[in-house]
């Protein structure tokens, strides 16, 4: 790999990227990014940046393959499980003070925060008044999120998970296996909109009582960041809560002062 | 002679052993940032600031991301984050991929460090039963910074230094008492290197 120059080669790619493929990378947060494509780079066989932009714009196979670097997939159910304990236990009563919920699931990838709170809605009883919308940029994470079958050799860990975030029966009885695959119930996700939707360059879409952005922002830099709080905030209803990852805040953001900290442990804020 | 701007650290097995002896030492005001990763397994890692930060004059914190690398505080990374410094001066987190097999990693904090402070990195190498650290470390060494690698005699594992000794060819290897006093004297008034 040649390193010189490869902060311009950087830019000039992502630019190339937000023009052809209308993905907009160019404020994601510059260390990882840069990580993500030299490494990239290096297993499609590129010796520059430079090298790689020529295939993602004239090769149709390549920008997916990158689109799947550049989108970490990495979840699981009940990630954090102490988050999910006080979704359960703080925020769930307040939000069945509401004649019906609009709950917003940002960044969604392959779906795993999508089945912990439907299952954590149902066994509370408020899913059936609930709508999640799940959103990401990925197109074939929300097809998988969609299907909703994950990998049997997964579920220990996420039976455990469970558990320790309130579960109130065992996760088995929210899904069937065969083919080596965990199906969760379908009913879990009539409720559910998936969609395509970017933080980057969308706009807000409904008026929600509760978004849930977690590990998403930690992608971004600091603008970017402020334009997706910007729209929770704008998204939520006043008091509305915002979820964020273990080791996300709004503190550094301009739109700080749009939010209130709710538990400041687990992250969970409230629209001022 | 470049000022030194930065202190970043990593280790596994035997890390925290060295850095309970270098840490303490550095006086409350201390000039520059201390930024931190040791693998641990899971449980573990939560504590790592705690039990640093018990017998360090400095602040010992998680890293945050978006915080800003503050001189005279040692930010440790958080358990399953990697944890990188951008060229701002603010701390990022990633749920990237593992490297070597750990998350956080050593390479990602370094590298980052390297690119992001160039010459004004002092990078340190500590014991560890891994590779992870190496590649980061010779990043140091080449944009200009200065790499520090525990004596492997030192060492409680040996592995991690040696394979820094071999990939980035450090300007001093020392043992943890030296390399407190060397990052001691980085804080002093004339700052030496
Ligand atoms: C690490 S995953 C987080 C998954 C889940 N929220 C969790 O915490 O387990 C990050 C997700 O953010 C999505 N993402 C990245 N950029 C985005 C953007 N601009 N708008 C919406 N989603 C984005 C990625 O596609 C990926 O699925």
């Amino acid at each position: 790999m040649i390193t010189q120059d490869v902060d311009l080669e950087i830019r000039l790619l992502l630019e190339a990227i937000f023009e052809k493929y209308h993905y907009d990378f160019r404020r994601y947060g510059g260390a990882s990014m840069k990580r993500r494509l030299v490494r990239a780079a290096g297993r499609f066989g590129c010796r520059t940046i430079s090298a790689l932009q020529e295939r993602v714009l004239h090769e149709p196979t390549v920008f997916p393959q990158l689109l799947e670097d550049l989108t970490i997939q990495v979840s699981d159910l009940f990630r954090d499980p102490s988050y999910f304990r006080a979704v359960r236990e703080r925020v769930v009563p307040i939000l069945a003070t509401y004649p019906s919920v609009k709950l917003w699931i940002a960044g969604c990838a392959t779906g795993e925060e999508v089945y912990s709170y439907a299952i954590l809605l149902r066994e509370e009883g408020l899913l059936e008044r609930t709508i999640i919308y799940a959103t990401d940029i990925h197109p074939p994470a929300l097809a998988r999120a969609e299907a909703g079958v994950f990998a049997l050799e997964r579920m220990p860990a996420f039976s455990e998970n469970y558990q320790r975030a309130g579960g109130k029966a065992s996760l088995s009885d929210h899904y069937v296996t065969g083919y080596g695959g965990a199906a969760f119930d379908r009913s879990l996700r009539a409720r559910v909109v998936f969609a395509d939707h970017s933080l980057a360059t969308d706009e807000v879409f409904a008026e929600v009582q509760m978004v849930s952005c977690r590990n998403v922002l930690i992608y971004f830099d600091r603008a970017l960041q402020d334009r997706a709080l910007r729209l929770f905030a704008d998204a939520l209803c006043p008091m509305g809560f915002l979820g964020l990852g273990s080791r996300e805040t709004v503190r550094f953001s301009a739109e700080a002062r749009r939010f209130t900290e709710f538990d400041r442990s687990e992250r969970i804020y409230r629209r001022a | 002679m470049a000022e030194p701007r930065i202190v970043v650290m990593g280790g596994s097995a035997g890390a925290i052993e060295a850095l309970l002896e270098i840490l303490p030492a550095l006086p409350a005001g201390y000039p520059l940032p201390v930024l931190v990763v040791v693998h641990l397994p899971g449980g573990q890692q939560s504590m790592l600031a705690e039990v640093l930060g018990a017998r360090t004059p400095l602040a010992v914190i998680e890293a945050e991301d978006k915080a800003r690398a503050t001189p005279g505080t040692v930010h440790v990374a958080p358990p399953d984050y990697h944890l990188l410094v951008e060229a701002d001066g603010t701390l990022a987190l990633s749920v990237d991929a593992p490297v070597h097999h750990s998350r956080p990693a050593i390479d990602p904090l370094l590298e980052s460090a390297a690119d992001a402070y160039a010459e004004g990195v002092v990078g340190v190498v500590l014991s560890g039963a891994s590779a992870d650290g190496a590649a980061g470390l010779a990043a140091v060494r080449r944009a200009g910074g200065l790499a520090i690698v525990q004596d492997p005699a030192t060492a409680w594992s040996p592995h991690m230094p040696e394979a820094a000794l071999r990939e980035a060819d450090p300007q001093l290897v020392l043992a943890p008492a030296a390399i407190r006093a060397y990052l001691v004297s980085l804080g002093g008034t004339e700052v030496r290197r």
